[in-house]
């Protein structure tokens, strides 16, 4: 969310009202907006010390889908509407005194489509800057640049002393080494090649660099003089630079999306054109597209919709007319009238400031917003429904009490890991099959998800050096494998795992912890040579590197046979009944740890684990409502 | 030895009703009044044991004494060095003067050296040729004396001029030392039967727990540590925050996909494209697997439809669209994802298709659809989650890059913002959070869409705890929902109340392998 600094003096005189902090907070806090801070205290604490400082200043977060509140000049409209003290401004394109054939032109060369296809600009006459709004004119268009423009990737704007210039312009794309000139705040002409290299220590500039840097042609406007403008989306030209006492200005908008382009023209053209002798009023440009056809520039025009005054009581909860919910939507700029056809219906004017409404939604939001949140009758939903937990929530926690109630503590992880930690570590050999990598971690601690839980047991346990022994902590959380059979391309399982750590390794310690989960799963101990058995777990030796030679098991479940099923079903049920062993999944592992994983993770101790998936043991839930009648 | 010299304390209070001072006392099986500190020491152990009974109680008094090293020891036995080299020489003209190599011999090296000096100086001996004889024929050896004295008193009449030098000649040391003064106490008796401390089996056979006395319970010490094992805290608020939503009749919801799309983490969810959340910056994208596969067809038509060019009421963004961008594997950034998910499930009914797989742990809504009107297939849902989500932060104290969303969705026709609000005041105060407001806030997948701030009564100031809003019908009416259904989401992070139940600062010690397993097992129960 942006923060805009705004003066609060000139803000008060623009609202023609001091409030008190806490006043302004609540009336932000009503419109959806927030005071971050409050600079009074600050600057008065430093002119009492003898220290410079500015005037004070009110920082205030605004959303981000709103850029017309992202100046002073739009707050403070904003503010003034809401508070009944004003009426929302009606944005008007003037014609030159010679009517649409004098209006300047410009025209776009078709070669810009390789690199930054779209144009759009606006003059704005007679404007008289005070320092403080021509401060926040500069601020204003580096706040577009930074949000909607995406760091000038989407948008980027220019403007110019159109005073200095000679109409008609135009927008080209030319190889760099065919530009030059003088760069703001510069005093040599250099090739657009050579400014690449001069901006690439710049602090500032760098970082845009890259949007055009690659490209055969780079984006240009030119007057008919060929004096330079800009080069979007990086500079513009020292000639036609813009001052405190600059009247006229052409603003020079570039982007790569039809949408953005027309919301960053108006944005920046309707919050400055209140400083125009005549306020309010732009002039357009006639823009001769590269297939020959014209647009005029910019395109201020409302957009004219419907909303419903039972859809935004339906929405909210109340029980207004439309006369009422018209009246609500002037606080919010929002212009409507009742249809004279339908007195339900209202017909709203969308300003081209508030590209953020879509839909009717938007608008209730609106209404709600002017009618106040809090405000709102305290309901409560009659939706009757049933609880229910998760299979697998519940199983979780099962085994979570039990291992407790043993005397094992609960520990919690990240779940991702290094590379390292995931497979080196554990003496195991990345087969490319197994592990999510990701693409563009902060930090060399999350390379991957874990497929397995021992890694962040061992971690905790290389931390807690200081704790007695025998450190004994499980986990009971997911772990995620690649699966080119889904949607998603991976899948989480469900694990429990444990970790003992003491003078001796204690394989019966973990051995015990899982005979104690499958007890209490009422899962019976078959013999590992059992072909009878219909259901049930065991063990059996295991040649793992992450465990200790001949202190390793592979846990083996025989899930019971499925209850019901078609003829076929049954009789490959008897098949699989005699051949018993070949139903029997592997769940899980445990072990003596290998005396090199220790070392790897920097415990000095001997150590036990086990660890095996819970997925096999999950209950399919009750159907707890007949939805068929 | 101990009980007989408790037996002789109690014996001696009995018959003097006061032992003014110890030292007095004659430990049994010793000759002499108990004057050592040795011997004190002893007394005081039989003291402290009577004390605890409350049968006695003492003073304490601290005095400074002398006592003998080796080398005082020894002279109160032989004599000082030079007395036994004046008793070793001859008397004059009785004998051939000792030479200093003959004294030595008599003598030996150290007392020939130090006592020669002594007892020249004292003027007992005197030189004669090269040897010595004696000058006198008594002499009164007074070191021997003064030792005599301090060994059997602990001090000398002399005063402390006289212990300094004797101090300075290594022959005493200084000691401190304790004398006592005894009373009877509250429970005064003269039977020293040692009190029980706890009830035994033994005694429950026998019966000996009726005659017998029981030693004092100290009820200001900690009892046994109980050495069973623990549940994790932020664990154990996740459970309390799931019974809230049990108690309000939700059903938890699947959320076991970390691992999500573009298209479910944002696009399903009306987030557009360009929006700044899905940047590298803030999101966790897959390296392998990379891309997703399609979801269905037509439902992804749709949705990149009302992106690119609206409809369903809806401008949509009108921004190119991309597949690429929609086919990006990456870590869920919230459980909105899932959300999103079984919504497009629960509507898969009034699209006119049967329900798979886990339908029976969500769909549990009553029909709402009344006899007058077809059924459209939808059935209301009150869902939750509480799950892990990813964000490619940079850590510190407040932020992971992992933390749990903590996820409700309520789902109905006619559903209002004021049903919303009302319902998000009696889920924050079923979690203690009595004082709640709502702002308007921006969020691309609800509209409208608020922010609860409870006010913190120990910051003073009022602090975001969770997020809310309606979910826009760009993203509701392309799963298949009939328009009259609205749904409510709502999420908050389950870290920061459980960072402010247990009064945590920084994360790290909460969640993560850094955390000590002491604060595991210490971390106290959780009632909302």
């Amino acid at each position: 969310m942006p923060t805009i600094s705004v003066d609060k003096a000139d803000l008060w005189e623009r609202l023609g009202q001091e409030y008190s902090t806490e006043e302004f907070d609540h009336l932000l806090f009503e419109y959806g907006l927030e005071l971050d801070e409050d600079t009074t205290e600050e600057v008065e604490a430093a002119i009492k010390a003898g220290l410079p400082a500015e005037r004070p200043q009110l920082k205030i977060e605004v959303p981000a889908n709103r850029y017309d509140l992202v100046c002073m000049e739009g707050i403070a409209r904003a503010l003034r509407i809401f508070l009944g003290k004003g009426e929302a401004p009606k944005y008007k394109l003037v014609y030159p005194p010679g009517g649409e054939s004098q209006l300047l032109t410009l025209k776009m060369d078709p070669e810009v489509k390789k690199v930054r296809p779209l144009f759009a600009c606006a003059i704005l006459r007679n404007v008289k800057f005070t320092p403080l709004s021509y401060a926040s004119f500069i601020d204003l268009q580096d706040k577009l640049h930074q949000n909607i423009g995406r760091r000038r990737q989407l948008v980027s704007i220019g403007t110019h002393d159109l005073d200095t210039l000679t109409p008609p312009f135009r927008y080209e794309a030319r190889p760099p080494k065919d530009i030059k000139f003088v760069p703001l705040n510069k005093d040599t002409a250099y090739t657009a090649e050579e400014l690449m290299t001069v901006y690439e220590s710049d602090k500032h500039l760098s970082k845009y660099l890259h949007i055009i840097r690659d490209s055969p042609v780079y984006p240009i406007i030119y007057d008919s003089e060929d004096h330079v403008l800009s080069m979007p989306p990086i500079i513009n030209s020292e000639h036609s630079k813009i001052t405190l006492n600059t009247r006229n200005i052409f603003i020079d908008v570039t982007a790569t999306d039809q949408t953005k382009l027309d919301i960053v023209v108006n944005i920046v053209a309707t919050m400055f054109s209140e400083y125009c002798e005549v306020p309010y009023t732009i002039e357009p440009v006639r823009v001769i597209l590269p297939d020959g056809t014209t647009r005029i520039s910019p395109d201020i025009s409302e957009r004219q919709t419907t909303a419903r005054a039972s859809y935004i009581n339906a929405c909210t909860g109340l029980s207004l007319s439309a006369d009422q919910v018209s009246a609500l939507l002037n606080k919010m700029a929002l212009s409507s009238t009742v249809s004279p056809n339908d007195p339900d219906q209202l017909l709203v004017s969308i300003p081209c400031t508030r590209p953020d409404i879509f839909h009717e939604c938007d608008i209730v939001e609106d209404a709600a917003i002017a009618y106040g949140f809090n405000n709102l009758p305290h309901k409560f939903p009659n939706t009757s429904t049933v609880a229910q937990s998760l299979a697998i929530s519940k199983l979780s926690d099962i085994i979570r009490v039990e291992w407790a109630l043993a005397g094992w503590v609960e520990v919690l992880p990240l779940i991702l890991c290094s590379h390292e930690e995931n497979f080196e570590f554990l003496n195991h050999v990345d087969d490319g099959k197994t592990a999510v990598k990701i693409a563009n971690p902060k930090s060399l601690e999350f390379q991957v998800v874990r497929t397995t839980l021992l890694p962040g047991l061992l971690k905790t346990i290389r931390e807690n050096r200081s704790h007695a022994l025998p450190i004994k902590v499980f986990e009971t959380s997911d772990v995620v494998f690649k699966d080119t059979s889904r949607e998603r391309q991976a899948r989480n399982e469900r694990h429990a795992a444990a970790v003992w750590c003491n003078k001796t390794a204690g394989f019966e310690v973990v051995h015990g912890m899982l005979n104690r989960a499958m007890k209490m799963l009422e899962i019976p101990l078959i013999g590992n040579t059992d072909q009878k058995a219909e259901t049930g777990y065991y063990i059996k030796e295991r040649d793992d590197p992450v465990y200790f030679p001949g202190r390793a098991a592979t846990i083996y479940y025989r899930p019971p046979p499925a209850k019901e099923g078609s003829t076929l079903e049954a009789i490959k049920q008897d098949v699989n009944t005699v051949l018993h062993i070949q139903r029997d999944v592997e769940i899980g592992s445990l072990g003596i740890l290998h005396p090199t994983v220790l070392a790897n993770f920097e415990i000095g101790y001997p150590c036990s684990a086990l660890e095996f998936t819970l997925e096999p043991f999950k209950k399919e839930m009750n159907k707890i409502w007949t939805i068929e009648n | 030895m101990a009980e007989s010299l408790q037996q002789l304390i109690l014996d001696t209070l009995d018959a003097q009703s006061e032992i003014h001072d110890t030292r007095s006392l004659t430990i049994p099986s010793q000759s002499g009044p108990a004057t050592s500190q040795e011997d004190q020491i002893s007394i005081l152990g039989a003291l402290n044991s009577l004390l605890s009974r409350d049968m006695i109680i003492y003073e304490t008094h601290e005095i400074v004494s002398h006592a003998l090293t080796p080398e005082g020891s020894q002279i109160v036995d032989l004599g000082s060095h030079e007395a036994r080299v004046w008793a070793a020489l001859p008397g004059k003209g009785e004998g051939a003067p000792f030479t200093v190599p003959q004294l030595k011999k008599q003598v030996g090296d150290e007392t020939a050296k130090v006592g020669q000096g002594r007892a020249f100086k004292n003027g007992w001996i005197g030189k004669e040729g090269d040897g010595f004889v004696k000058l006198v024929s008594s002499i009164e050896d007074t070191t021997k004396l003064e030792l005599q004295e301090i060994a059997s008193t602990g001090s000398l009449q002399a005063g402390e001029k006289v212990l300094a030098d004797l101090r300075k000649r290594k022959l005493v040391v200084q000691r401190k030392g304790q004398w006592f003064t005894v009373k009877k106490g509250s429970n005064f008796s003269t039977s020293t039967a040692k009190p029980e401390t706890d009830l035994t089996v033994d005694m429950l056979t026998s019966g000996a727990w009726k005659s017998s006395t029981f030693k004092k319970y100290n009820f200001d010490a900690e009892g046994a540590p109980t050495n069973g094992g623990a549940l994790h805290p932020l664990l154990k608020v996740r459970e309390e925050i799931k019974n809230i939503f049990l108690e309000m009749g939700f059903a938890e919801m699947p959320t076991s996909s970390f691992v999500e799309s573009g298209f479910w983490c944002f696009d399903a969810l009306f987030v557009p494209q360009q929006h700044p959340a899905r940047d590298l910056q803030d999101t966790f994208y897959l390296s392998d697997p990379k891309e997703a596969l399609r979801p269905e067809p037509a439902y992804y038509k749709t949705v990149s439809t009302v992106h690119e060019h609206g409809g369903f009421g809806s401008t949509g963004y009108r921004a190119p669209w991309s597949h690429e961008e929609s086919s990006k594997l990456l870590l869920r950034t919230h459980t909105t994802a899932s959300s999103a998910h079984m919504l497009y499930k629960l509507a898969a009914r009034c699209r006119g298709e049967k329900l798979e797989g886990d339908a029976g742990e969500f769909a549990h809504g009553s029909s709402t659809t009344n006899g007058d009107v077809p059924d459209d297939g939808f059935r209301p849902a009150k869902l939750f989650s509480i799950d892990r989500v990813f964000r490619n932060e940079t850590m510190d104290a407040t932020h992971l890059a992992e933390f749990h969303q903590v996820e409700g969705v309520v789902a109905d026709r006619n559903l209002t913002l004021a049903d919303l609000i009302g319902f998000m005041r009696v889920f924050f105060n079923k979690m203690g959070i009595e004082k709640v407001r709502f702002k308007p806030a921006y969020n691309p997948y609800t509209e409208p869409s608020l922010e609860i701030f409870a006010f913190h009564p120990m910051l003073n100031k009022w602090v975001e705890v969770g997020n809310s809003g309606m979910f826009r019908p760009e993203m509701l009416e392309p799963m298949g929902f009939p328009k009259d259904v609205r749904v409510h989401g709502w999420g908050l992070s389950l870290e920061r109340p459980t960072m402010i139940r247990y009064g945590i600062n920084n994360i790290r010690t909460l969640v993560g392998h850094k955390v000590p397993i002491e604060s595991i097992e210490n971390s106290a129960a959780v009632m909302f």
